[in-house]
């Protein structure tokens, strides 16, 4: 068999299987968003825009989605950036590598049963009863937006420590000996130096943070009681519930569109650094 | 800066302490300790339910990370020093396949082969001789496999990729050069350096397509996976029984984990040497 022929065979089931079920479905959706709903569900296919006019129909989750991701991933970054500070200039090495598995080994396991354990927390029996008992009356946390951003960045702080660490763990140490023999105080070297510095792997960490909480389900679902509820739970209402494909479909390119923007952007920004987009391996 | 970290490592770990803890709990309540007890593990074992839910999973699991590690590893190869379209065509295929939020994949899967399964399911049944049953094509486990294996392949061309990159090519040039055939070199040579990386991808996709529920949930019709059924149970209310079943799980994903992490790591250690 020849080189080429050989290749092709070694490379078809993979690019079929990829075509098929990747590629395909996606078509699909983006064919169906144009389309109009059938009388019994479904789809009708048809040529028109409605489905998109009718965007603003949806607009609590979109808003809610926009406001908690960028608060949540805000949020994040603010809990792990002194932690991945922590771990790749105050730790001793000896402890480090076991620290930063101490870190990534919950980003591995269920987000279900993750999340479900912050009903335990937030729950009537939880925390508000612990605040009753000094003081503080009818506090109600769970199925708040508040509740949702606790999970968000519960589930998602691995995801932002790593890359941030990478970074900071790259950085000459040497820069901050440098700057402190000049005479800046460890704030200003922070500031001048080791901040700047770490701005790659900063923006890494959002944009990672930022396109899965876009897609969130499960964090809304479970903490947010139908409350809270982001593009991910009003798609799951539109194609299981109410199984209106066409317009599911819109909301599916939009969300779509909206994450490949924020892409985009990211990769402007990072290219503008200067800097090389940074491997993030989590294993 | 030390309580610091502390204090975040008590947030990380808390939550699933609490689900460890309560899943002893000698009591009905969820949410109130009452002494200690393993009654909640016998039931969540003895329930029919659960280990429906459980084998599902696991046979899901499995079949989904042989073919991704398969299929991944086969296309991993090929791929080195392939360019031009194809190459962009398949970096473009794996990069949506991250990049797409699962949400998506689910419902597009799920409307792309429901419809596809509407035109075929006529066609097969007048095809089919007289008086036989024909097949219907349905949602079931095997849509859920291939979804699964879809997403995982991509993670595994990207690990066994990386491996091949960090790989001597001479070695290959040099068993081509002493007459083996390219199978021979296959096995003898690439195989060997490259193992660590399929059996941690093999892992990975174990892991995720066992840990998954936002794409199952769409694709596996009327199959339930053990996360459906965890999240099912979760809508009703919270017992210790479900405690228990996550206790179990984080600690069998735990175990995998450490493992693929084991073997990536003697892989890269093997081949600075």
């Amino acid at each position: 068999m020849t080189e080429r022929g050989r290749k092709a065979l070694l490379l078809a089931p993979a690019g079929i299987w990829l075509l098929v079920m990747l590629a395909l479905p996606l078509l699909v959706v983006f064919v169906f968003s144009f389309g109009e709903r059938g009388a019994a569900g479904g789809y009708v296919p048809a040529f028109t825009l409605e489905q998109y006019a009718n965007l603003p129909a949806r607009w609590t989750a979109f808003k809610n989605t926009l406001i908690l991701a960028p608060l949540g991933t805000i949020a994040a970054l603010v809990i792990a950036y002194p932690l991945a500070y922590f771990l790749a200039v105050r730790c001793s090495p000896k402890w480090r590598t076991s620290l930063l598995i101490l870190v990534i080994v919950p980003f591995w396991t269920s987000i279900l049963i993750r999340s479900y354990a912050w009903i335990f927390i937030l729950g009537g029996r939880g925390l508000p009863a612990l605040l009753e008992s000094i003081g503080i009356d009818d506090i109600r946390l769970i199925n708040t937006p508040f509740a949702v951003l606790v999970g968000i960045v519960y589930g998602y702080l691995p995801l932002m420590v790593f890359p941030i660490f990478v970074s900071l763990d790259k950085l000459d140490k040497r820069l901050l000996e440098a700057s402190a023999d000049l005479g800046s105080t460890p704030w200003r070297t922070f500031r001048q130096v080791t901040l700047p510095l770490s701005v790659p792997g900063i923006a890494t960490g959002c944009m990672l943070v930022f396109i899965l909480l876009m897609g969130e389900f499960l964090i809304p679902a479970i903490l947010g009681g139908g409350k809270v509820f982001f593009v991910g739970n009003a798609l799951v209402d539109l194609f299981l519930q109410s199984r209106n494909w066409a317009y599911g479909s819109a909301v599916a390119m939009t969300l779509v569109v909206v994450m490949l923007v924020t892409v985009s952007i990211y990769m402007k920004f990072i290219s503008r650094l200067g800097g090389q987009r940074q491997d993030v391996s989590l294993m | 800066m030390r309580l610091y970290a502390i204090c975040v490592y008590l947030f990380l770990y808390i939550p699933i302490g609490i689900i460890a803890l309560f899943s002893f709990n000698a009591g009905r309540h969820a949410s109130q300790f009452m002494g200690f007890s393993t009654q909640w593990y016998g039931k969540a074992l003895n329930n029919p339910f659960v280990m429906d839910a459980l084998e599902t999973s696991l046979l899901a699991a499995f079949i989904t990370a042989c073919l991704a590690s398969t299929l991944g590893t086969m296309a991993a190869i090929a791929l080195q020093g392939v360019k031009g379209w194809l190459r962009t065509l398949f970096d473009a295929m794996i990069y949506i396949a991250i990049m797409i939020p699962g949400i998506v994949i689910g419902i597009a899967t799920l409307i792309a082969l429901v419809t596809v399964f509407g035109w075929l399911n006529p066609l097969l049944a007048s095809l089919w001789p007289d008086g036989a049953n024909p097949p219907q094509l349905s949602m079931g486990m095997p849509t859920l496999v291939a979804a699964h294996t879809m997403f995982t392949m991509a993670l595994v061309i990207i690990i066994v990729r990386a491996r091949l990159s960090g790989m001597d090519r001479a070695l290959m040039e040099a068993s081509a050069d002493l007459f083996a055939t390219p199978w021979g070199t296959f096995r003898q040579v690439t195989l060997p350096l490259i193992a660590p990386a399929i059996l941690a991808g093999f892992l990975l996709s174990f892991t995720f397509s066992f840990d998954d529920f936002i794409i199952a949930f769409f694709v596996a019709g009327s199959e339930t996976t053990l996360p459906i059924y965890i999240f099912s149970s979760i809508r009703r209310g919270v017992t210790p029984e479900i405690n228990a079943i996550g206790t179990m799980v984080m600690g069998a994903s735990l175990l995998l984990l450490v493992a693929a992490q084991l073997l990536l790591r003697r892989g890269a250690s093997k081949s600075n040497n």
